[in-house]
């Protein structure tokens, strides 16, 4: 409890001191021990996190133990951002586990090196677990039926697992007992768990079942605990100063004096960052953040900005078509042989370009970190979906070993690929080792949005050949960005056919499945986007703009040749050569697209004939990856106003095929979430860079959607026995061509621009 | 200067600049960290708590004006957790990341006090202050309405704290 706030003597009714007092204590005290934090079924799970190893448990792979209570702890460490991934996760588990659901509890660990590379993101973590968490199920139900049948007195053979128990004929024992009484130490080795197979899909008994995600309680009564409810005694709070650029600003002169009059007002801080994050940053420091924020408006900085403090949107699109139109620069990620020879011999060729503006992640809780050393050890406590690429930058800014940093890793209110970029947590760590203790740094809205790693504006450039019937005989689409990956992770970029770097994760949407004849995709870096701000993966990153290109693009090439717009991508989603698809990920390749289309077709009544002014329009995605295609179409129902350029979109459709769906309701949650996101972007969202900064800071002027503006929804899932893929984006990347589709169909006007403001609509109808 | 409150039925006293906002009050001081910060200017409703019995915004609300008054938070909404929204957001799996959730359901809650059987327009019209950037607003919706539906079958013997 804090010295300038009392308990008054309880009243009737008063909780009492003690709740208050205790509430605080579990908080320090589960700091002092190693932060943990578990989800149970107990409301008070949080206060009763689990231990390492608890005495006696069977512990056969890192991934879970069975304590001899036959609580089975299984170990997250995945970030739960809203996806409710601890559920899918344990539930994989538990169902080669054989186990009792209701046995099962989530516990989300630190950043130990055992649980490896960590990250939380691309739609990833269903489809890379799904394997090691299933023969991590399956070893151990193994080993539980080895020693279970040495109990019972019969062989292994005449025994069968379920629901936590080992069952020979009318004989049965817990796995509780099992753990209990025998003697089974059993672990095993990577080879050894590569070697287990799996489950047939008719076997399984919770994937795919309906239940409840273990998370959401604590959601709904206070209890769940984020990055900015961390606290440690001891700690101040900060609020940083940031310069006007990015990068390469420098603080000439920094006067407080105006803050020296705020009470609780301590000091500030100019970081010295040796690993280049934040440059020409402060921190105020006061013993509370309202003090911190206060103070923070009371200091005058002067600061010399780096070069891009001029940069505007026009300016970075501006920059975006001269590389376009320089055939020299990119990299080559598709090129096939004739691309050019097909459009010297094209009868008809179609071209166009296509705009997308900023975005803001705006995840709901603005970025923050508490940072804490102890005995040379780091601890950060802050939520992050990738912990293993913001260690290295946390240990070249503090100049110490990385084995000396840790992160616990909080509930995230809101990841959306903000906190993939973890750059937050390194003024905090800065700051408290200028302090010398711990320090709780919180960004105000405007600060998070001024940091925010925005989602890049593109510029791309379609072309389209045609033959004398009309047949698509090539396509190219140059696409240029800001490119994340290349900013942060430059190893994770890939390498074009022509030798030259490409960031996956923001052209990947464009290696489409369609029969187009020759294609060329092109890559391109914005390199002024890059120096301006830096680009963010953001929910489906380089798809959310590409598809948006691609999709609007052959709703122009159908209707250039006359065809229906589903039965003109239909006829060309043909699983045939490198569109055949291959095992495990891919199987049934275009063919899958096809089904999903046709399906969306039929749900949406795709050839009932629309009022006056609306429309339907159609787009769909293989996702992000074609290694992890998560098939996607989606049919948009759309009213435009003729007097105001406003579009009401009435429905959205959408279909998917994920393959094997592991957590039903997770699963359509996510589908809501990103179509919806994927509608915000297009018609409510968007901003723009003036002055080296984006204009729209808070909420008054940046527009997300609003429950008012939600649109009937139906979603449906294709029954799949495939392997899983990913679900939390690619629902986003088709609902903006959709709309655009559909303004089409409505009222017969192109739009090329993300976001699509009514102002810019009714100027293109009047053009008409 | 020294304010005085009750919060989720605790009087407390406290001494701090009548300007701080009660968010931080609640969240920092008194310890409360179910109500959030999320936009810091009344237009996200994550902050929201009941103030005699109103949704308010708490970013905006400077402590000095909860002087005398009752408050309530998401902890104190249900002593044991199970006020008829927060079972319904649970039945109905509403929460994504949660981080707006305690607002939504305590702006919820005063919205059925207004209108215990509300039309889709009466809550899309209230709950429109209280963004969730998940998106979870089908099932915000649908979660009012089986909330509503439950309190109206249930006879009210069971009062919340504030009441």
């Amino acid at each position: 409890m804090r010295k300038n706030l009392k308990v008054l003597p309880a009243g009737k009714g008063a909780v009492g001191e003690e709740s208050i007092v205790s509430r605080r204590g579990f908080l320090i005290g589960a700091a002092g021990a190693g932060f943990i934090f578990a989800f149970s079924r107990s409301s008070d799970a949080l206060a009763g996190p689990a231990g390492s190893l608890a005495e006696g448990a069977f512990e056969p792979t890192i991934w879970y133990q069975i304590q001899k209570n036959g609580r089975i702890v299984v170990n997250i460490a995945e970030a739960e951002m809203g996806q409710h991934v601890g559920t899918a996760l344990a539930r994989i588990v538990a169902d080669e586990l054989e186990a009792n659901w209701s046995d099962v509890e989530l516990h989300y660990v630190d950043t130990d090196p055992k649980w490896g590379a960590m990250v939380t993101g691309g739609s990833w973590s269903v489809w890379q677990n799904f394997l090691p968490m299933s023969r991590a199920g399956a070893a151990g139900r193994i080993a539980l039926i080895d020693e279970g049948a040495k109990l019972l007195g019969v062989a292994p053979k005449q025994c069968r697992a379920r629901d936590s128990h080992v069952i020979a004929g009318e004989q049965s024992i817990s796995y509780a007992e099992i753990v209990s009484r025998g003697d089974i130490t059993r672990s095993y080795s990577e080879q050894q768990l590569i070697q287990i197979s799996i489950k047939a899909p008719a076997q399984r008994r919770l994937i795919g079942g309906q239940s409840r995600a273990l998370d959401i309680p604590d959601k709904t009564n206070g209890k769940a605990i984020y990055g900015i409810d961390a606290n440690i005694d001891g700690m101040v709070y900060g609020r940083p100063l940031i310069p006007p650029t990015r990068y390469s600003a420098k603080i000439n002169h920094l006067d407080d004096s105006a803050a020296k009059g705020i009470a609780g007002y301590i000091k500030t801080i100019e970081l010295n960052d040796p690993s280049g994050t934040v440059p020409g940053w402060a921190v105020v420091i006061a013993d509370s953040f309202h003090a911190a924020n206060q103070a923070a408006q009371k200091i005058s900085v002067d600061w010399t900005p780096g070069d891009t403090a001029s940069v505007d949107e026009a300016q970075l699109l501006e920059h975006g078509r001269g590389l376009i139109d320089d055939s020299n620069v990119g990299s080559l990620v598709v090129d096939d042989d004739g691309v050019d020879q097909a459009f010297t011999n094209a009868h008809t060729s179609l071209e166009a370009e296509y705009l997308t503006h900023s975005v803001l992640h705006f995840q709901l809780e603005p970025v923050n970190a508490l940072a804490v050393e102890k005995d040379g050890k780091w601890e950060i406590h802050t939520g992050n979906q990738w912990q293993t690429l913001i260690i290295p930058v946390l240990a070249k800014a503090l100049e110490v070993p990385e084995s000396n940093i840790m992160l616990r890793t909080y509930l995230l209110g809101g990841g959306f690929g903000r906190r993939l970029n973890g750059d937050y947590a390194v003024p905090a760590a800065l700051a408290a080792k200028a302090m010398g203790k711990p320090v709780k740094l919180v960004f105000t809205r405007e600060d998070d949005v001024r940091f925010d790693s925005v989602r890049s504006p593109s510029v791309q450039r379609l072309r389209m050949a045609f033959d004398e019937q009309g047949q698509v005989t090539a396509m190219e689409q140059h696409s240029t960005a800001g490119w994340p990956t290349q900013v942060m992770v430059p190893a994770f970029l890939g390498t074009g056919k022509n030798g030259e770097k490409f960031d996956p994760f923001a052209i990947h949407g464009a290696a489409h499945w369609y029969s187009f004849g020759a294609h060329r995709l092109r890559a391109i870096s914005n390199d002024l986007a890059n120096a301006t701000f830096r680009p963010g993966w953001l929910r489906s990153v380089g798809s959310g703009w590409v598809n948006w290109a691609l999709e609007s693009f052959i709703d122009e090439a159908a209707h250039q040749v006359g065809e229906d717009p589903i039965e003109f991508r239909l006829s060309r989603l043909i699983a045939a050569g490198k569109n055949a698809g291959s095992e495990p990920n891919s199987v049934g390749g275009a063919s899958r697209q096809a089904n999903v289309l046709r399906r969306v077709r039929d749900l949406s009544n795709w050839n009932q004939s629309q009022p006056a002014s609306s429309g339907l329009g159609v787009a769909t995605s293989y996702g992000q990856e074609r290694n992890m295609p998560t098939w996607t179409a989606c049919v948009a129902k759309v009213h435009v106003n003729l007097d105001t350029g406003k579009v009401t979109v009435e429905k959205l459709t959408v279909v998917t095929d994920a393959g094997t769906i592991i957590h039903p309701d997770g699963a359509h949650a996510q589908v809501e979430g990103a179509a919806l996101w994927g509608l915000s972007m297009a018609l409510h969202e968007g901003t723009e860079f003036k002055q080296g900064q984006v204009i729209d800071r808070n909420l008054d002027s940046y527009t997300p959607l609003r429950m008012g503006d939600i649109p009937e929804l139906e979603l449906d899932f294709i029954a799949s026995t495939e392997n899983p893929m990913g679900l939390g984006e690619p629902a986003t990347t088709v609902v903006g061509p959709a709309i655009g589709n559909a303004i089409f169909a409505a009222v017969g006007v192109r739009m090329r621009e993300l976001p699509i403001k009514p102002a810019a609509l009714l100027a293109a109808m009047q053009a008409v | 200067m020294a304010i005085n409150f009750r919060i989720n039925g605790e009087d407390i006293s406290v001494d701090l600049p009548s300007s701080t906002p009660l968010l931080w009050v609640i969240r920092d001081e008194i310890g409360f960290t179910g109500t959030k910060f999320g936009c810091g200017i009344g237009l996200c409703g994550a902050c929201t708590v009941h103030v005699d019995g109103r949704a308010t915004r708490s970013c905006i609300t400077p402590v000095s004006a909860a002087n005398n008054s009752a408050i309530t938070t998401i902890e104190g909404l249900s002593e044991t957790g199970e006020h008829p929204l927060q079972q319904a957001w649970i039945d109905t799996q509403t929460p994504q990341c949660g981080y707006c959730q305690s607002g939504q359901i305590m702006q919820a809650a005063t919205l059925l006090r207004d209108f215990p059987n509300p039309t889709d327009q009466q809550i899309d019209n209230v709950m429109n202050g209280n963004l969730c950037r998940c998106m979870a607003y089908v099932r915000i919706r649908e979660a009012i309405k089986l909330a509503a539906q439950r309190m109206q079958q249930t006879s009210r013997n069971t009062p919340s704290q504030e009441d």
